[in-house]
């Protein structure tokens, strides 16, 4: 940025806004989005959790067609299946084999994708859901006392027995309709979704309490800016940071709660392989076998570590403040 | 009260009048009323600038923004060009918001951080106008000359500006629509003194140029002489004195008025030692428990037994001149 301006000094200023035509100096409104992408990647950590987390969904993604072993299978002689149980780290399964002889890097891939998915999506759901009632309940006077007394309910109620009633109301409905994967999976993110939002809720409602006093707000309304544009042009932008660690930790702890909804029988089937269920498991022979929790807990702990440095960076990046010019 | 159907006239108040209800105990039942505005009444001009002075608290934001409908008045009318504001559904005040804008005291504050300067000044264009981009970009660029800024400024953000180059983004944005009427909010009270008088300069320049009709709020009383016609000097809620700027800082007749005019101080030494400063007694009264008569007849030097019961109107005492103080009521000229 400095060399134009040296070279141009003592030259009238139109020349240089002429030469440096969409740089620094220009008149032209511009995207703000490259100066977000240039101090996003001067965050270290977040560029880290880029890689990181891509590199974890091209394996899901792409890992099964390379590795072609299928994750359920299971020798059909007792023998050959005794014979493949608990094997240790090799050539011919990488990750070893768990106890009914299944290949653990075939169950990983097909696991990450499911876990992976369920988290994104679970985060989304959430994430709509408590900033939804967040900004409605602190911008709209009238809507904050019931929005936050179903806050308040939501947080209060034993998350199991809801979540209990859930799969047992609509599991069936579900998996007679969409099959037992694709229904299983739409009520574990859609209950996960519905269970996890107040946090969000509650601290982008403080948020929009304190914006909604705020001087540019007074000053959008003297403009006559209708309601839903100042929501979405002056309330959304300033309560981003919220909604960034709101959706970090609620990534991660989406893929928590769908490997404990397994353990209990009440999310994936039972030989349908997720990162939470191996961990699961593994626990049992973890003594004998650290690798069989090991691999997976690893995956899990890269997921959201790279997740919560990409917020971390994405927070940043979107505060003009922080960023650099 | 001028007959406010003279079409000089832009604005006309008409008792306006701001409670906020104070709400106590188990069943928040409404227990009493703070009385920021009590039944103000005042016109202005069409190219007038009025200044509106008074201490912290004692209402004046809130007339501009209540003259606004940036909050709900308990009762009055204003009306602004022709039309009661104050009674228009939601669609026709946002039609009429062009016409009246606002200039913010804390220009950090009333500029988003997130919106670059071309969000914020094209805001009101995007709202009324339906513009193409290159036409707001244009006007854009225009009102930054207007009021100052480096039209290569366009991407910059709030944050990258001094407190004054904010206040002109501001100004920009109220003066984006060619509105006929702007409420300046202590537009200068956050800036430092060097920087004031280029603002002050500045919204007289735009004044000129485009005929605008100023409500100049503030508490600065010498920048309040240098920029208004007339000025309306307010105490808890209501109207001590509307006079012409010259007669009233030459003799302002309220007591109210009197001793907050001898509180400025002088360039001049030598009259600056035989003036007499009044200092008043005692705290301004709670507005949520006012006292039954005057407002000021806790405070003031001269007040007698009739100002603790009867609220004295804002009635014309000389030409031009209106005053609430029974002091100078006409139909008992008691003393002067």
């Amino acid at each position: 940025m400095s060399e134009p301006v040296s070279e141009t000094v003592g030259k009238p200023v139109s020349e240089t806004v002429s030469e440096t035509g969409h740089g620094l100096f220009s008149d032209r409104p511009r995207s703000p989005w490259a100066d977000v992408l240039r101090q996003f990647r001067s965050h270290g950590g977040a560029v880290a959790g880029v890689v990181i987390l891509g590199l974890l969904v091209l394996a899901v993604v792409v890992g099964p067609f390379l590795w072609r072993l299928d994750p359920a299978f299971i020798a059909p002689k007792a023998t050959d299946m005794f014979k493949m149980r608990n094997l240790a780290p090799s050539l011919a399964h990488p990750f070893g084999t768990d106890q009914l002889g299944r290949d653990q890097l075939a169950r990983m891939l097909a696991g990450g994708r499911v876990s992976l998915a369920v988290g994104f999506v679970a985060m989304l759901i959430s994430l709509f859901i408590g900033t939804t009632v967040g900004v409605l309940a602190g911008y709209v006077r009238w809507l904050d006392g019931p929005l936050m007394r179903l806050t308040d309910l939501f947080l209060a109620l034993p998350l199991l027995p809801l979540l209990l009633v859930m799969v047992m109301l609509f599991r069936d409905a579900l998996a007679s309709v969409l099959g037992p994967e694709a229904g299983a999976f739409l009520l574990i993110v859609g209950a996960i979704g519905l269970t996890s939002w107040m946090q969000a809720a509650r601290i982008v409602r403080g948020d929009v309490l304190a914006l909604k006093e705020r001087e540019f707000v007074l000053a959008a309304r003297s403009i006559g800016t209708p309601p839903h544009l100042i929501v979405l042009h002056h309330i959304l932008p300033n309560v981003i940071s919220p909604i960034m660690v709101a959706a970090t930790l609620g990534f991660a702890s989406a893929i928590i709660t769908e490997s404990a909804l397994s353990f209990l029988g009440l999310g994936f089937p039972p030989d349908f392989p997720t990162w939470g269920r191996l961990l699961f498991e593994g626990v049992e022979y973890m003594q004998a076998d650290p690798n069989r929790v090991l691999f997976p807990g690893v995956a899990i702990s890269l997921t959201v570590l790279s997740i919560n440095y990409i917020g971390d960076g994405l927070r940043d990046a979107l505060d003009p403040r922080l960023r650099r010019r | 009260m001028l007959d406010h159907a003279i079409p000089e006239d832009l604005v006309t108040v008409e008792g306006l009048t701001m409670h906020f209800p104070i709400h106590a105990g188990v069943f928040r039942r409404r227990v009493g009323a703070v009385r920021a505005v009590d039944g103000v009444s005042f016109s202005i001009a069409r190219g007038e600038t009025l200044g509106l002075v008074g201490e912290s608290g004692c209402g004046k934001s809130t007339v501009g923004r209540a003259l606004l409908r940036l909050c709900e008045p308990t009762a009055g009318r204003v009306v602004i060009d022709g039309e009661d504001v104050t009674t228009l559904d939601a669609a026709r005040l946002r039609a009429k918001r062009p016409a009246m804008q606002m200039v913010f005291q804390d220009p950090q504050a009333s500029l988003n951080p997130r919106m670059t300067l071309k969000q914020i000044i094209a805001e009101p264009l995007n709202v009324h106008t339906g513009w193409d981009t290159d036409r707001k970009l244009a006007r854009v660029r225009e009102l930054m000359e207007a009021v100052g800024l480096d039209r290569r400024f366009v991407n910059r953000f709030p944050h990258e500006f001094s407190g004054g180059q904010r206040q002109r983004v501001g100004i920009a944005r109220a003066l984006a629509l060619n509105p006929k009427f702007v409420v300046c909010d202590e537009p200068i009270a956050a800036l430092d003194v060097s920087i004031q008088a280029q603002i002050v300069n500045l919204l007289e320049d735009l004044q000129e140029r485009s005929g605008l009709t100023y409500l100049f709020i503030s508490h600065d009383l010498s920048m309040v002489r240098h920029i208004a016609d007339r000025v309306a000097v307010m105490y808890l809620g209501r109207i001590a004195e509307l006079s012409p700027r010259e007669a009233l800082f030459a003799r302002p007749l309220h007591p109210y008025a009197e001793a907050l005019l001898s509180a400025v101080p002088r360039a001049d030494p030598s009259r600056a030692a035989g003036r007499r400063r009044i200092v008043l007694k005692g705290d301004v009264p709670s507005a949520a428990r006012m006292p039954p008569g005057c407002n000021f007849s806790t405070r003031c030097p001269r007040a007698f037994d009739r100002c603790r019961t009867e609220i004295p109107r804002l009635a014309e005492v000389e030409p031009g001149r209106q005053v609430a103080c029974h002091l100078f009521d006409p139909t008992k000229p008691a003393a002067g």
